[in-house]
């Protein structure tokens, strides 16, 4: 492997180092493909209000890049600009707030930044620190204490995922994270 | 005989020399060699540069200075441009307008940088400076055409109006119409920034057409590509022209009207818009191509092949943006065209995209070092690097002194042998012993810092992201670069004994930024505690930190040396660690 290499390297390089760490850093930087934008804090006691915070199950196959939130550096003005054509569509579709009941101030997400459900949900969870609950056509959220809905073109309260992805896209004003109790009754529209 | 020598100059003489003195650099050394030169010099100080807006108070400013004419504030940290400091940060410039109002009645000139800018704020402006001038509002927010309208309206002697960057609101209203008839003296627009319509184009014309003296005149995306010969024509003396869209079904007659309109304009030097181009109009700027020395093509989706045959006609170019549609093949061509290059900024035309979509390597980076002997500054994204390239790079460009790297996927080793990209920065660092700005990316160990921290010696700003593996990179950077005023750093794993080992270097630094990184809270208490001259900030928008254990990290951090105590003006997501903190929030 190209580690064995480095470690050849090593006899040859002056080293300014605390003892015992240059080995461990060599393995930690084999096993970097774990692309995780949460900090790795192994030692700590692992607190459920800890560990809501950050997920270190870094055995997950590495993130889309839409996971990575806010990466590569590009600014916003120049991310715009990479549009095609705007149409009335897609522009109602890009930037949209997101706000959460409870946190006093509130967030723009792109919404062409990702690519389907999944993407939009893990990045509202990462945002906002909570969890959505499982997704069902019938029940709509289970399991949590918070839930993602939309307000859309026509005003009305919807909730996230029951449209096809672009047809959400192309109609969502804004996003609201509601409480599971006021959301109750949303998802059984069917 | 100290008392002799200082009485030995006038007043007036000291002035009259300290006038020649601009840097502040120098001002600065100027004003602590005895009691009276600094007062002297404080009297007779004409402009400020303030590099961070909460480093001191408007009141100490005002104390200090008495008669300022222009000045220039920045605000919110530099990652904000890519919108990773939350919405409500700060970086409000009210107060210190209406600090200035009062005290500078003869205030000519305003730059602000990542500050909001409120409409109230340009009204106080408009109103309160007889005698302003310049308006440069490079990445700002918070304001509409409203505000503008204001200035408009009642800047007489308005020189420069330039919204570089800046979030505008479009409230309509037709703001340029607002600048009187009488009105004559702009040299300098740049609306590049506004949306699609607020600017009333026949306003726009008769504007440019009084005003005589205009020499820089960027438009935004809204003005059309058939306009763009009217306007020329009635400006042939500008030198820094941005057109809107540049794309127009291809008539010869739309065609040869703006070949002529840009073969009228003798001292052009620079261009730049070109927003949805039609590639078939290109050749009409051929007219002004050969004394062009800044080209921003870099809103432009024009293949490799046309921007060839463009770059061939622009032997004198000095700097240019573009996109990677450039490919390798046309930083080749680059490279044997442009010799006077000195910077050259190469974007991502799909950042987000999984799938390599243009074929641009490391091999158009070295193509163009190698080749352009004067290039001092570099701003390339790309896919795939090696040690050999940047090794390459440092050896025959020592004398970079901006090279910012963006290989987009986080953590991408060197793609011929899978080591960290280490050995190559390490070259840059050694090499280009003047330095001054770097950004790293790819996969990068503690090394690297080591590296850094060892040769780096004049750098001045460092952007650190998804890179290292312990305390000790972060280490060798504070204690190794004497130079240093700006840290930035993402998700990487510095923590709580660099920051605490190297407290007081960062009294010496303008400011530090760490997001995702593995500082503790416990750490920026004590930090808040022992360091009264730095505000140290912690932005947590899941609620306050200390509903957490101290050794939970913080989610981001921002530190920053003041001598004018914590701010006041913070969101709810904002805490600032100093010793009152505990007892503030208990």
């Amino acid at each position: 492997m190209a580690f064995e290499k480095d470690f050849n390297l090593d006899a040859t390089e002056l080293r300014l180092g605390l003892p015992g760490t240059s080995e461990e850093s060599e393995k930690q930087a084999s096993t970097t493909l774990r692309i995780s934008n949460k900090r790795a804090m192994p030692d700590m006691n692992e607190d459920s209000s800890v560990a809501a915070d950050k997920k270190c199950d870094q055995e997950t196959a590495p993130p889309t890049k839409a996971q990575v939130v806010g990466w590569p550096p590009i600014r916003s003005y120049r991310k715009n600009s990479l549009q095609t054509k705007k149409t009335e569509a897609e522009t109602c579709g890009m930037y949209v707030k997101v706000s959460m009941d409870g946190a006093p101030y509130l967030r723009k997400i792109d919404l062409k930044m990702y690519k389907g459900y999944p993407e939009l949900l893990k990045a509202l969870e990462d945002m906002f620190k909570f969890k959505v609950g499982k997704y069902s056509e019938r029940e709509g959220y289970n399991g949590s204490e918070f839930v993602p809905t939309y307000e859309d073109k026509d005003g009305d309260l919807m909730l996230v995922g029951d449209v096809p992805w672009e047809m959400f896209t192309n109609s969502c004003k804004r996003l609201r994270i509601m409480k599971g109790s006021e959301a109750r009754g949303l998802g059984c529209v069917v | 005989m100290q008392k002799k020598m200082e009485c030995s100059l006038p007043d007036e003489v000291l002035e009259h020399v300290f006038s020649f003195i601009r840097s502040d650099k120098d001002r600065n050394a100027a004003s602590v060699v005895c009691k009276s030169w600094y007062e002297i010099e404080r009297w007779c100080r004409r402009r400020l540069f303030i590099g961070n807006c909460y480093a001191v108070s408007p009141r100490m400013v005002i104390r200090r200075f008495p008669e300022v004419r222009s000045i220039e504030l920045k605000g919110k940290p530099h990652f904000a441009d890519y919108n990773w400091v939350p919405d409500g940060w700060g970086g409000y410039v009210l107060p210190w307008i209406v600090e200035m109002v009062g005290a500078y009645p003869w205030l000519e000139e305003i730059r602000l940088k990542r500050m909001v800018v409120t409409d109230e704020c340009l009204e106080l402006i408009a109103k309160s400076f007889k005698n302003f001038k310049v308006l440069v509002l490079f990445s700002c927010e918070g304001f509409s055409t409203d505000g503008l309208a204001a200035i408009a309206a009642s800047c007489k002697n308005l020189r420069e109006l330039d919204l570089q960057e800046s979030d505008v609101d479009d409230l309509g209203g037709h703001w340029l119409s607002h600048f009187p008839e009488t009105y004559t003296s702009l040299v300098s627009l740049n609306i590049s920034c506004l949306g699609s319509d607020e600017v009333s184009l026949s306003a726009l014309e008769r504007l440019v057409g009084r005003c005589t003296n205009l020499r820089t005149l960027r438009l935004n995306r809204a003005v059309p590509l058939d306009k763009i010969a009217y306007i020329l024509r009635r400006a042939p003396q500008l030198v820094d022209f941005g057109t809107g869209t540049y794309s127009a079904d291809l008539q010869t007659d739309v065609f040869s009207s703006l070949a002529g309109a840009f073969y009228s304009c003798k001292e052009l030097r620079s261009l730049s818009g070109f927003w949805d181009v039609v590639p078939a109009y290109l050749p009409a700027i051929y007219p002004v191509c050969s004394r062009l020395t800044s080209l921003n093509l870099s809103y432009a989706a024009i293949q490799s092949p046309d921007l060839i045959k463009l770059l061939r006609h622009c032997p004198s170019l000095q700097r240019l943006l573009v996109l990677d549609y450039i490919e390798d093949s046309g930083l080749e061509a680059l490279s044997s065209s442009c010799m006077d290059l000195q910077e050259l900024r190469v974007f991502p035309s799909d950042p987000f995209g999984v799938e390599r979509n243009v074929s641009l390597t490391e091999q158009g980076l070295v193509s163009v070092c190698l080749a352009c002997p004067k290039l001092q500054s570099v701003l390339y994204f790309c896919r795939q690097m090696s040690n050999a390239a940047l090794v390459t790079i440092a050896q025959n460009r020592p004398n970079l002194t901006r090279f910012r790297l963006c290989i987009m996927e986080p953590r991408t080793a060197d793609y011929l042998t899978l080591e960290p990209l280490d050995v190559g920065f390490g070259a840059i660092v050694e090499h280009c012993k003047d330095l001054r700005r770097l950004s790293l990316s790819g996969l990068l160990t503690d090394r690297v810092f080591e590296y850094i921290g060892r040769y780096a010696k004049k750098l001045e700003m460092l952007s650190v992201a998804f890179a290292g593996e312990s305390d000790l990179g972060l280490h060798y950077v504070l204690s190794g670069c004497e130079s240093l005023r700006k840290l930035e750093v993402r998700d990487s794993p510095f923590g709580d004994k660099a920051l605490l080992a190297n407290s007081a270097k960062l009294e010496t630094m303008r400011s530090l930024w760490m997001s995702s990184c593995s500082v503790s809270f416990g750490t920026c208490k004590l930090l808040g505690q022992k360091m009264p001259r730095l505000n140290v900030e912690v932005i947590d928008e899941s609620g306050p930190p200390d509903s957490r254990p101290d050794i939970c990290p913080v989610d981001k951090l921002y530190i920053y040396r003041s001598v004018a105590g914590p701010r006041f003006d913070m969101p709810p997501f904002v805490w600032t660690m100093d010793e009152d903190y505990a007892l503030r929030d208990s």
